[in-house]
């Protein structure tokens, strides 16, 4: 029957223009305006790295200002000092994965004289950074423990940077000139775009990674200055040496703990490191430490703006006003064919059988519905996409992948489906005696 | 076969009572045609709803083939409206998005016949109403008759036992009815029970028994009517 259910519904809508279009319309303006807003929250909250977000930890430990909270109760600061980035790496050793970096930039001097000098974002970090966060490579590979201690002038580039200097060749071997140090490079990444960028979000989560990795022992010595968030409670004399003896947080640190035991063992090296700077005069506030993993540390961030969820709560009030106005139509519409509805009981439809002709009805209605609401949310996209040109993260938000191209008609096939509840109830009750007799 | 007994039907308002059927009794057997006449409002299309299982009866019994169907639910009439209730209206009621084909096939389809037994049914019965070559038509594209054959085809296709029939020739020419009621003639000689309402005596006449109804009830009828009765069953 679901073959004929089709026809019929097809007849209808073909037989109603108007009111059909009418109704497709009000599901897929409401559909556009609510996939719109859940396509850029679905990108926003989106896993960035799910094989492993349950057990990759970012550190926080509170080395803040006695005097005041870092930014409200029980606030910890989000980065950590060179002292304790340091320290903790040194305490982890090789019993636990953890990695440390800072986002930095470098002037980079192509080699042929053909381009201008450059600046491209560098992140600062150790071998571990690649393998932790599961980077792909589509030449060489990352430097090795060896090349951290050594203070090896390497570098591993994004394949946009590698495409630019390069030609997207395999550039391993050859070397890159950077604030006038020559770096050898090891590794070229395949394009990778994890959004949010999970593993620092103290700077914009939506911008693009960095364009070149390299060892944060060779950066630190080398005084690369951090071009990221850099937030101090107590004052310093000047100079690097100075900068990096201080209690100004800017580094960014993650371990990798896959078990419970693993995450327990670290809290507890973590509690004996504070225990152990408070003997020395460090760490004055009460000992608060903590380990978030990958989406607790997105939530803890407001990675999903409270403004994203607002627009999502209104545009999905938007999405039931139409859906109201759909099912005024489609009560005309039912309204309009009583004479057909009783007929069909006449000739032996129940109430059941009604009821589906009429549901699939509004379901191909729905489906109409979904349609146009995708293009009306790419529209809606593009829209944004323009309004934010000058902004480059805004570009990757506003992607649709497939997961929300499904869940668009899926959504325009359910609201039909509600929508069409009441007046498809009021066609299968249609009294069919008093429609039949007279023309 | 068909047994109405002291069947009541009440339509109730908030302010309002109508009693459109007192105590109405009947009893037809199978392979009759019987006529029901009678004023406007009397309650005889009252009577053919409540006997094709339009409408529910608030009062009385109603047996078709022995069965109570006071107490069947809402799937099971539809089913025994389907299977064995045929209907033809004064207006025909083709569905007019529908071709010939298409209309006769509704009430197949939800009898739930596989598709070559329904083909085999639409083709038979348009042939025997006379319209077969206008299977791809649509019913704006026929005339008055024509359309009333197709609807007949529709009741037939799925060889229900009773045939009921209101104002069949109600808005036909006189020639025209009378091919229709030819028709309904040969049909009953095939042994499907009819059972026509009309308020015309000398369609009424046609038919093998001739039910009167006035207020709601059977009634002996005025002189002409008893008249046409005795002739009808002569």
């Amino acid at each position: 029957m679901l073959r004929y259910y089709l026809k019929l519904g097809m007849l209808s809508i073909r037989a109603n223009p108007a009111l059909s279009a009418l109704m497709v319309a009000a599901i897929g303006i409401g559909i556009g305006a609510c996939m719109t807003i859940m396509t850029i929250q679905h990108v926003m909250s989106g896993n960035p790295i799910p094989g492993k977000s349950d057990s990759l930890y970012y550190v926080q430990i509170d080395s803040w200002d006695p005097n005041n909270e870092y930014n409200g109760p029980n606030e910890l600061p989000e980065q950590l000092t060179y002292l304790d980035a340091t320290g903790i790496d040194a305490a982890a050793g090789d019993e636990f994965r953890v990695v440390w970096s800072y986002k930095s930039s470098r002037i980079l001097q192509p080699g042929d004289g053909a381009d201008l000098p450059f600046e491209v974002r560098t992140r600062a970090t150790s071998f571990r950074f690649f393998s932790m966060f599961a980077l792909p490579f589509r030449y060489g590979a990352s430097w090795d423990a060896a090349a951290d201690r050594n203070r090896e002038q390497v570098v591993v580039l994004s394949s946009a940077l590698n495409e630019r200097l390069f030609g997207g060749g395999n550039p391993v071997g050859e070397s890159v000139t950077m604030n006038g140090d020559v770096y050898r490079v090891v590794g070229v990444l395949e394009p990778w775009l994890p959004v949010p960028k999970f593993y620092d979000v103290t700077n914009n989560p939506y911008e693009e990674p960095e364009e070149a990795y390299l060892p944060v022992t060779v950066a630190v010595a080398a005084e690369h200055d951090s071009a990221g968030n850099t937030n101090c409670w107590k004052p310093f004399p000047g100079g690097y040496e100075a900068f990096l003896n201080s209690e100004c947080i800017w580094f960014q640190m993650w371990a990798e703990l896959p078990t419970a035991a693993d995450k327990s063992r670290f809290e507890q090296l973590l509690a004996a490191y504070v225990e152990e700077q408070k003997t020395l005069g460090r760490f004055p506030r009460e000992m608060h430490n903590e380990l978030s993993d990958v989406m607790e540390w997105m939530q803890d961030n407001e990675v999903v703006d409270d403004d994203v969820s607002v627009l999502l709560g209104l545009a999905f009030l938007f999405l039931v006003v139409c859906l109201l106005n759909t099912i005024g139509l489609l009560l005309a519409k039912v309204m309009r064919r009583t004479k057909d509805i009783s007929l069909r009981r006449a000739l032996g439809a129940s109430k059941q059988t009604l009821f589906a002709q009429y549901v699939v009805e509004a379901g191909l209605i729905g489906i109409g519905g979904g349609v146009l609401g995708i293009a009306l949310t790419w529209l809606g996209l593009r829209g944004i996409e323009n309004l934010f040109a000058g902004y480059d993260f805004v570009e990757r938000l506003v992607t649709m992948d497939w997961v929300m191209v499904l869940l668009a008609v899926g959504l325009a096939v359910v609201s039909a489906l509600a929508a069409a509840l009441y007046p498809t109830w009021r066609a299968a009750n249609v009294t069919p005696a008093s429609q039949l007799r007279i023309q | 076969m068909l047994k109405m007994t002291k069947v009541s039907k009440i339509y109730r308002t908030d302010t309002v009572e109508t009693h459109a059927l007192r105590e109405f009794s009947l009893e037809v057997q199978e392979g009759e045609f019987v006529s029901v006449t009678g004023p406007s409002g009397s309650g005889k299309t009252t009577f053919l709803n409540i006997a094709g299982l339009l409408e529910e009866l608030t009062s009385g019994t109603y047996e078709l083939d022995g069965r109570d169907i006071s107490a069947l639910s809402d799937r099971e009439r539809s089913k025994v409206r389907n299977e064995k209730i045929g209907f033809i209206f004064q207006s025909f009621n083709l569905i007019p998005e529908l071709n010939i084909f298409d209309n006769v096939d509704v009430p197949l389809r939800y009898r739930g016949f596989a598709a070559p037994d329904r083909r085999k049914r639409i083709e038979n019965s348009l042939e025997m109403v006379g319209l077969a070559s206008r299977m791809e038509h649509y019913p704006a594209q026929l005339s008055g008759g024509q359309q009333q054959r197709v609807a007949i085809a529709r009741a037939l296709a799925g060889e229900p036992r009773f045939l009921l029939a209101d104002e069949p020739t109600g808005n036909l020419d006189t020639e025209m009815a009378t091919n229709v009621l030819d028709l309904l003639d040969e049909i009953n000689g095939n042994g499907t029970t009819i059972i026509m309402v009309t308020h015309e005596l000398t369609l009424a006449d046609r038919a093998k028994r001739n039910i009167f109804v006035r207020d709601g009830r059977v009634s002996d009828g005025p002189p002409e009517f008893r008249l046409a009765a005795a002739g009808g069953q002569g």
